[in-house]
């Protein structure tokens, strides 16, 4: 069975080491701050906090807080704010230990795309090419195929680029990948899938 | 010198006219500049260019400048939440320009700052990246942006004092102050003028020599993703 979201979030979450400060996309990586069990993260949300906390209680909601994906949160005894030039001069700046974030494709050559699809509707990119250009580390987490059953991860990239060769790790599905010289090395298969039908997924190069 | 105005309409006067370009400050619906905007729909100033993160949604923000065709042009990180904006930029109406959010805050910064251009790693190999300079540092590839040098800034913050000091509330701060630096002339709107001497200069976010006009109001503070959990036990 290949991993769920809670699954593929939970196995990301192993990436994070004590003390790190980490951002987290929308959509799946939202969920690994439910997985990070013992360890001391602190969550960075780009608009301009270092120390998120949970969604807040009904009635607590509070407009002057919220992520980067506009939801109502809550801070925590950590918590600092800052403006939107030092927020992402942290993050340019690579203080920010790992960013997990969502894709639409992977290249073997470590591109990213999840910003737009010419012709379809076009949102922007907001922080994701601050983000990628700049963290230490870039961990991915997707479907390892769309809709229509093909790869994501590709040997090139189709859509316009997020950011050229900065993917370190890809977490799908299907199991755990690697970006390393000439392609994408295999580090583990999600449990009861085999390495063949990962492979099959895959339309990147496996060395 | 007074800063302290009585309205946003007042604050306006002698300061906006067509064809500006025009900081403003807030992420999503938090820390926008609201009254101002209103202002600014109702003096009915045209072929506006906006340097603001979003776009607001479509009755509220920014939003409610596209509606009466007042916007010409935005410089713009993310605009996914406005169906009046998609149906004006695909229908040619309306120009936009996108700018990865760090670097439009740092083009603000810069902008501010007196520095007209700095090299990034952002966009470098993407489609931002083309037609600007690439310069090489410590073997690694950059681009040069420009400095944000705007007519205007709005800005929204929690308080002021009558020098106008400022003093934002949690995430609200995000780009009010890059967008107050980057502007001839800055008005701010706060929910609360207090006098000068009553706020502690340790804790001040942005020095009022950054801001020229102020003004006092009630504000709406709409919510865009209202999201809780429940009490536990």
């Amino acid at each position: 069975m290949p991993w769920d979201r809670n699954q593929m979030a939970a196995r990301a979450a192993q990436e994070l080491e004590d003390g790190m400060y980490v951002n987290l996309g929308i959509g799946i990586p939202t969920l690994v701050a439910n997985y990070v069990g013992d360890k001391d993260i602190t969550l960075q949300s780009e608009n301009g906090m270092l120390g998120m906390g949970p969604f807040p209680i009904e009635g607590d909601e509070d407009a002057d807080l919220i992520n980067a994906g506009k939801q109502t949160i809550t801070e925590l005894d950590r918590t600092a704010y800052f403006d939107s030039a030092m927020s992402f001069g942290m993050i340019r700046g690579g203080k920010i230990a790992a960013a997990i974030l969502g894709a639409m494709e992977v290249g073997e050559n470590g591109d990213l795309a999840n910003w737009m699809i010419p012709g379809k509707l076009v949102k922007g990119m907001g922080g994701a090419m601050d983000l990628v250009a700049g963290v230490g580390r870039v961990i991915v987490v997707m479907d390892h195929t769309n809709k229509h059953g093909e790869s994501k991860v590709l040997k090139s990239c189709t859509l316009p680029l997020t950011g050229k060769g900065v993917v370190n790790r890809i977490i799908t599905n299907l199991g755990v990948l690697d970006v390393v010289e000439g392609g994408l090395r295999l580090v583990e298969c999600a449990d009861g899938v085999t390495e063949e039908e990962l492979r099959a997924a895959t339309e990147a190069t496996l060395v | 010198m007074k800063k302290v105005y009585g309205s946003a309409a007042e604050a306006l006067e002698g300061v906006l006219s067509d064809g500006m370009l025009i900081a403003s400050g807030g992420f999503g619906l938090c820390g926008i500049p609201e009254l101002l905007l209103q202002a600014i729909k109702e003096n009915g100033a045209k072929n506006l260019t906006f340097a603001s993160n979003n776009a607001g949604v479509d009755d509220f923000g920014i939003g409610i400048l596209l509606q009466t065709r007042q916007v010409k042009k935005m410089i713009s990180s993310y605009v996914g939440e406005n169906a009046e904006f998609m149906r004006q930029y695909l229908s040619g109406e309306l120009e936009l320009e996108f700018n990865p959010q760090g670097t439009l805050a740092e083009r603000m910064r810069a902008g501010g700052c007196g520095i007209p251009g700095f090299y990034t790693k952002t966009g470098v190999g993407t489609v931002i990246a083309d037609g600007k300079e690439v310069k090489t540092f410590n073997g690694e590839e950059y681009i040069l942006e420009e400095g944000i040098f705007a007519d205007l800034s709005i800005v929204k913050a929690w308080k002021a004092d009558e020098t106008g000091n400022l003093i934002f509330r949690k995430t609200a701060r995000n780009f009010n102050p890059p967008a107050a630096m980057c502007g001839k002339v800055c008005i701010v709107e706060v929910e609360e003028i207090v006098p000068t001497g009553s706020l502690d200069p340790d804790m001040i976010h942005l020095p009022g020599i950054y801001v020229h006009r102020i003004i006092q109001g009630e504000h709406e503070k709409r919510i865009e993703q209202r999201t809780v959990r429940q009490r536990e036990g």
